[in-house]
């Protein structure tokens, strides 16, 4: 499929997937934590999205909410998601089931429990195809797990093993296989490679980009490998406590990163030149059932002012294709003349 | 590649002999070292019932040569090692002179029949009860209802056999009060007597199963549960496979392994019997076999009974064992 340069900057402008003000919250006891509270994103055609952030930053919610898997006692509070023109949220479960996996599909963490370990990986991939396109000839199935086998490099032995008779690696990429076998509109994958080691991590996720330029696909990848991010997405959305602060293409992210917190984020990655503290540590997180009013960083920003203490940043567009959620910068993308920059350092 | 290998078949079957032997050995010492001497018992019983039993140590004398009981302790222990595994458990102290192994081969077939009925319906209920316990989609009126029907679980199946007579057979005449087929039938292959088994059987077969397959239904719903939070759920789901589909081959298929390890063991009640529920139906099974010989320390068959019953469950571990594997791939790794 080549396309002209002109052709694909068209594709590239066109939505697969918008999120607006989706919220998730899990119920508890004292309250309903916040896990994902109101975030706004676009996924563009054949684009690959980063979605980052620490531990307990809602990323995963936010992918298991798109997807419509967040279990009891977490609930979708709000929000819409719309897929090639389809509302998600609203949408019925039977409806929904149709569009399962034929157009939003999921690539898991293969390499922990993913795989049934009572079925044959084949039987896992092509039940998938069965239940969306219905009963098929046993060759013609075979033919077709073969070639997913082939394209994310899979011996054709795989085909009749069981789950715990395969590799970490290699369950990743029947994840892969699997996620890809009725190629959908748009791929998440969920620290899809977190569990591996670095080289086998290296080989899947460069799989993983190679299937999805071939057939197209857009895809959210969550993670927190800032560096592994780096070399795989397109664009990068960086989630706190529930809210995206900043979102921009990766290289633009990387040398000017403009939120404080993906600042301290990108600054923490480690180095081999230097020891360096790990400034992420400052400060303290708020209690996620009862955030403060004003911006959800303020506990932990160098920079705070009056301001972020009560009214909340909104993701504003400051550089071309640059949003931020920050009370530092002008709409132009310039500080704000009080801003004391040097308090970082 | 899963499945059965060599290497894991030796294995079992050498745990299989190991626990035969070690189970033999255990009724040799317990009743070796147990207080009391039946011979003497007996012979005291006989003297209390008849007066004056003539020469008494002389019978004694007799009698303990008579069952080998003179020899040195190892040679009475190959020899019982012997008549254990050769099935020949001696004559019955009550029942004398008919041979232990005869009542039992006349006790079996009761026990094994009303077994053979009851389990499968207290696993198949139980498992079925529990997994729609567990399931998100099981209409809310069923699951509300479920629980209700596991109120006599925690009655001993004594008490609800006791009620069942009262009401099904003593108020109702629904069914017969006891006994395994009609009063003056003589057992055959004809409708009629088949009919009067069936009738007699429902009481019996139902006290046992309404105190007992509560405890299923709390452990499937318990695997349940921790299978629902396993990643290939969330997977199977997100596939947008069909609910039902999901239901019994992702989760009801992983959940239920558990349970064919708890059958294994449940499977030793068809021949151990059901000591009290036969007791008071008037069934001719083990379990009564059981009971009146111990209540008339009947030493050789509670030792031909134990063994019976030991031997039994031994051999469905086994089978379990080896069937294991084909419906758990992963376990003959574990022979590796």
């Amino acid at each position: 499929m080549a396309e002209t340069p002109a052709e694909q900057v068209k594709r590239r402008q066109r939505k697969v997937l918008e999120v607006r003000n989706l919220r998730v919250h899990y119920e508890t006891p004292t309250g309903d934590v916040i896990a994902v509270a109101g975030i706004d994103f676009d996924l563009y055609d054949g684009e690959t999205l980063g979605l980052v952030g620490e531990s307990g930053s809602g990323k995963s919610t936010a992918a298991y909410g798109i997807l419509k898997l967040v279990q009891p006692p977490g609930r979708i509070v709000d929000g819409d998601v719309t897929l090639d023109g389809d509302e998600l949220v609203h949408m019925s479960d039977s409806n929904f089931r149709q569009i399962r996996w034929t157009k939003l599909a999921l690539i898991p963490q293969g390499a922990m429990n993913s795989l049934n370990p009572t079925m044959r990986v084949h039987r896992q991939i092509t039940d998938a195809i069965e239940a969306h396109e219905g009963k098929q000839d046993k060759e013609t199935l075979r033919e077709r797990v073969l070639e997913l086998f082939r394209m994310v490099g899979l011996p054709q032995r795989v085909y009749n093993m069981f789950p715990h008779e395969l590799s970490g690696g290699m369950k990743q990429r029947v994840c892969i296989a699997m996620g890809i076998a009725l190629h959908p509109t748009v791929v998440i994958a969920d620290e899809s490679t977190s569990a591996l080691d670095v080289v086998v991590q290296r080989v899947v996720a460069q799989t993983m980009l190679r299937v999805k330029q071939a057939l197209g696909v857009s895809m959210i990848m969550i993670g927190h490998d800032m560096g592994l991010m780096a070399q795989m997405v397109d664009r990068i959305a960086v989630m706190y406590a529930g809210k995206l602060v900043e979102v921009a293409p990766v290289e633009t992210i990387f040398d000017e990163p403009m939120h404080p917190y993906s600042q301290v984020l990108i600054e923490s990655i480690p180095s081999l030149k230097e020891r360096k503290p790990l400034k992420i540590t400052e400060g303290i997180t708020h209690d996620p059932r009862n955030p403060p009013p004003g911006c959800i960083f303020q506990l932990r920003c160098p920079y705070v002012m009056e301001r972020c203490r009560s009214d909340a940043p909104p993701l504003r567009e400051l550089l071309a294709r640059h949003e931020v959620a920050c009370h530092l910068y002008n709409d132009d993308g310039s500080l704000i003349e009080d801003a004391t920059m040097e308090a970082a350092s | 590649m899963g499945g059965l290998t060599l290497n894991y078949i030796i294995r079992r079957v050498v745990i299989f002999l190991l626990t035969i032997w070690v189970s033999i050995t255990i009724i040799f010492l317990v009743a070796r070292l147990a207080p009391g001497d039946p011979i003497s018992a007996m012979v005291a019983q006989a003297s209390a019932s008849m007066g004056v039993v003539e020469n008494q140590d002389a019978i004694i004398e007799g009698w303990k040569e008579y069952f080998g009981l003179n020899d040195p302790i190892p040679v009475q222990y190959v020899k019982f090692l012997g008549n254990l595994l050769t099935f020949n458990f001696g004559p019955s102290l009550i029942a004398f002179p008919a041979q232990v192994n005869e009542l039992i081969a006349r006790a079996l077939p009761w026990s094994i029949g009303l077994g053979l009925v009851t389990l499968p319906l207290i696993f198949f209920i139980g498992n079925l009860f529990g997994a729609l316990l567990a399931w998100r989609r099981t209409p809310g009126p069923l699951k509300a209802f479920i629980p209700m029907t596991m109120i006599f679980t925690s009655l001993p199946s004594v008490l609800a056999g006791l009620v069942f007579i009262f009401v099904f057979a003593f108020r109702m005449k629904l069914f017969p009060i006891s006994g395994p087929f009609g009063r003056g039938m003589q057992p055959s292959f004809t409708i009629e007597f088949i009919s009067s088994l069936i009738h007699h059987g429902i009481l019996p077969v139902a006290s046992l199963v309404i105190v007992s397959f509560g405890f299923w239904t709390l452990g499937m719903r318990g695997m349940m549960v921790t299978t629902e939070g396993e990643d290939y759920m969330t997977l199977a789901d997100a596939k947008g496979l069909p609910p039902f589909y999901v239901l019994y081959r992702y989760q009801v298929r992983n959940a239920i392994l558990p349970q064919v390890t708890a059958l294994a063991i449940a499977l030793r009640t068809l021949v151990a019997g059901q000591i009290l529920v036969e007791a008071i139906f008037s069934y001719r099974g083990i379990g009564t076999l059981i009971y009146t010989s111990i209540r008339n320390q009947d030493y050789n068959t509670i030792q031909g009974t134990s063994f019976v019953v030991i031997l039994f469950t031994a051999v469905s571990v086994l089978v379990i064992d080896l069937i294991y594997p084909l419906i758990d791939p992963r376990i003959s790794l574990e022979g590796n």
